[in-house]
């Protein structure tokens, strides 16, 4: 804070300014920087919350036992656990492919005039802010029952989750193509090269680390759905670890939300802990993307 | 960037005298193109596959049981009570209580966050600052949930709801808890969309206003500002949509009993938390209640598609402005 009323005050047309304004820019500069600490403050404070209030479950049990109702105590969250990285497996190998395949094709191949090609454009914007229930809707309908009826297995929950995830990795896989400095494309072109050739081994790999940051991200947000899994017909305790795509299963987020819909205390105590272990999970992927960011802006 | 390279070619070729069309016709490269572009085009048949989902169930419920004026304008809901009542107000009424709740704490904090991002923090805070807002934008909506239940329900606002001044007393399930949370939650993406907007004001303008003599103040609320509102309101406008569409938080903060009151101090159900509840209870295909679920997705996808399409408008203009 004292930095920021320092700066105000070296700067240039501070100096000339009378009591009253200067109380004025100084009252505003404070109330701006107390908002910013105060919408951080608050998620924090409750962040720190959740891990008083789940330490009391923090242990082995959590990570190696299976939900339970009666045995609380030793409860755990290895089947959601086991879910929820069989979920990511899945987004991972569909949404990547599809993600960066069409960013490349709306940066390198679209002509952006053309009717259809702005109509994917508008779409994928709309599609980035559809609430994410919509889709367990589509899933409800169309994979779970209806014309492919698979039931609730690991597929359907994989897939819905990566049609929801799907623009973000579009967006930002979009903006890691852009960046990319346009003398290389050219370059590359003018010695013959296809404009295949050219995304493949020049675009894409200078591109690189900016979709994997994206696709971390869109990762971690498709794991701490819960939502549209719930929709799915997911809210249910699974005593195994599934073992493979066509296996019922329960999420991490699905598993939490069951144990908090309970009255007691010690159900309380175990979401905590669950959340603990969830938020764990989504920190250290957070980390990796910004250490991807760093490492790479700092090359450049 | 193929606009470039299109323009270089025709601008060779346009002489006349040399061709720059491949010599052979390329047939993986054109079969590339064609995948790239089925990539591209699966999220429109995401959408076509979402609106296909929603509208013939909608369309089944309006013909077997409730007109659409009725739907719109009853006050009672009860679909999955034997006999039960299709008035979609309560719903309606608790989800926009919940936004306005939601919008009162997030568009003044996000704002101001924004405007101390892009305008007054230094630079060197700046470039920790913005990823952790992104970190918090990440955190799940369970969580969220779980913070309205168990620590802003009964911790503040049960011990400190002035209930002689105000009346009525927040229960374990209140719109206040799950208004308030959802708040916060959005605060990130408000701060971060309106950050961007205010950013891309030129820097010529700031320093026109200076050069005039106006205060920083001034500057940025005068002109900064204006500049920028057209990407603000946008966000401010994908914060309304992220409010109407959240389910976890009120479903687990709110109560799942549908009232037609604003009394933010009792439990409601919005039609997000009336759709996720509805999905948990394994309604069979087909009947009453497995058709609510379309018909109230309807309503949700329509009001977020409007929003969503004013922002991106909002978005396209101001982008032109300055880019």
């Amino acid at each position: 804070m004292s930095v920021t009323t320092a700066a105000a005050a070296a700067s240039p047309f501070a100096r000339t300014r009378r009591g009253v304004t200067m109380l004025k820019e100084r009252g505003f500069s404070l109330a701006l920087l107390g908002s910013f600490v105060l919408a951080i403050a608050v998620l924090i404070a409750l962040l720190i919350q959740v891990f008083v209030l789940g330490t009391g479950r923090l242990d082995a049990n959590l990570l190696t036992q299976f939900p339970s109702t009666i045995r609380v105590e030793t409860a755990g969250f290895r089947s959601a656990i086991f879910g929820t990285l069989w979920l990511m497996g899945v987004v991972v190998v569909t949404v990547v492919p599809v993600g960066v395949g069409a960013a490349v094709y709306l940066e390198e191949y679209a002509d952006g005039s053309r009717w259809w090609n702005r109509v994917i454009e508008i779409n994928i914007q709309n599609l980035a802010a559809v609430p994410s229930i919509v889709y367990g809707i589509l899933g409800l309908a169309f994979l779970v029952r209806g014309p492919v009826g698979l039931g609730f297995v690991v597929l359907a929950g994989g897939l819905i989750l990566s049609l929801l995830v799907l623009p973000v990795v579009i967006i930002s896989s979009r903006e890691a193509i852009r960046s990319v400095p346009n003398s290389l494309r050219l370059g590359s072109l003018a010695l013959g090269a296809t404009p295949w050739q050219t995304v493949r081994r020049l675009v894409l790999p200078s591109a690189i680390p900016g979709i994997a940051t994206g696709t971390i991200l869109a990762l971690s947000r498709a794991i701490g759905e819960a939502a549209p899994l719930l929709l799915l017909g997911a809210l249910t305790f699974i005593t195994f670890v599934p073992d493979g795509l066509m296996a019922e299963f329960t999420a991490l987020p699905i598993q939490i939300y069951s144990y908090l819909s309970r009255p007691q205390e010690e159900f309380r105590i175990l979401a905590a802990a669950g959340i603990v272990v969830l938020l764990a999970i989504l920190l250290s992927m957070n980390a990796v993307a910004i250490y991807i960011r760093n490492r790479y802006s700092e090359r450049n | 960037m193929s606009a470039s390279t299109s323009e270089v070619a025709g601008g060779l070729g346009g002489r006349g005298d040399i061709s720059l069309r491949a010599s052979s016709p390329r047939y993986g490269e054109r079969l590339i193109k064609a995948l790239l572009g089925a990539c591209a085009a699966i999220s429109v048949v995401t959408t076509v596959a979402i609106v296909l989902s929603i509208f013939p169930p909608t369309i089944a419920f309006f013909r077997d049981n409730v007109g659409l004026g009725e739907f719109l304008t009853g006050t009672t809901w009860s679909p999955l009570f034997a006999n039960g009542e299709f008035g979609v107000l309560p719903l309606v009424t608790a989800t926009l209580v919940i936004t306005v709740i939601a919008l009162a704490v997030a568009i003044p904090i996000g704002l101001l966050a924004a405007i101390y991002l892009s305008e007054y923090a230094p630079a060197r805070a700046r470039k920790w600052l913005k990823p952790l807002l992104e970190v918090l934008a990440g955190i799940p909506t369970v969580v969220y949930g779980f913070f309205a239940l168990e620590f802003v329900g009964p911790d503040l606002l049960q011990r400190f709801w002035p209930g002689d001044f105000l009346g009525g007393e927040p229960g374990t399930f209140s719109a206040l808890a799950a208004g308030l949370v959802m708040g916060f939650m959005i605060v990130p993406t408000i701060a971060s969309l309106s950050e961007d907007a205010l950013r891309s004001v030129p820097m010529a303008l700031r320093q026109g206003s200076s050069g005039l003599g106006a205060s920083k103040l001034q500057t940025t609320l005068k002109v900064v500002l204006p500049a920028a509102i057209s990407g603000i309101v946008a966000a401010m406008v994908l914060g309304v949509s992220r409010a109407i569409g959240e389910t976890m938080i009120v479903l687990i903060a709110a109560g799942g009993t549908a009232r037609l009151t604003l009394n933010p101090t009792e439990g409601m159900q919005t039609m997000t938390s009336f759709i996720g509840q509805a999905g948990i209870g394994d309604l069979s295909t087909g009947s009453v209640g497995y058709q609510t679920i379309f018909a109230v997705g309807a309503l949700l996808f329509l009001a977020t598609l409007v929003m969503n399409l004013f922002s991106i408008r909002l978005v396209r203009r101001f982008r032109e402005v300055y880019e």
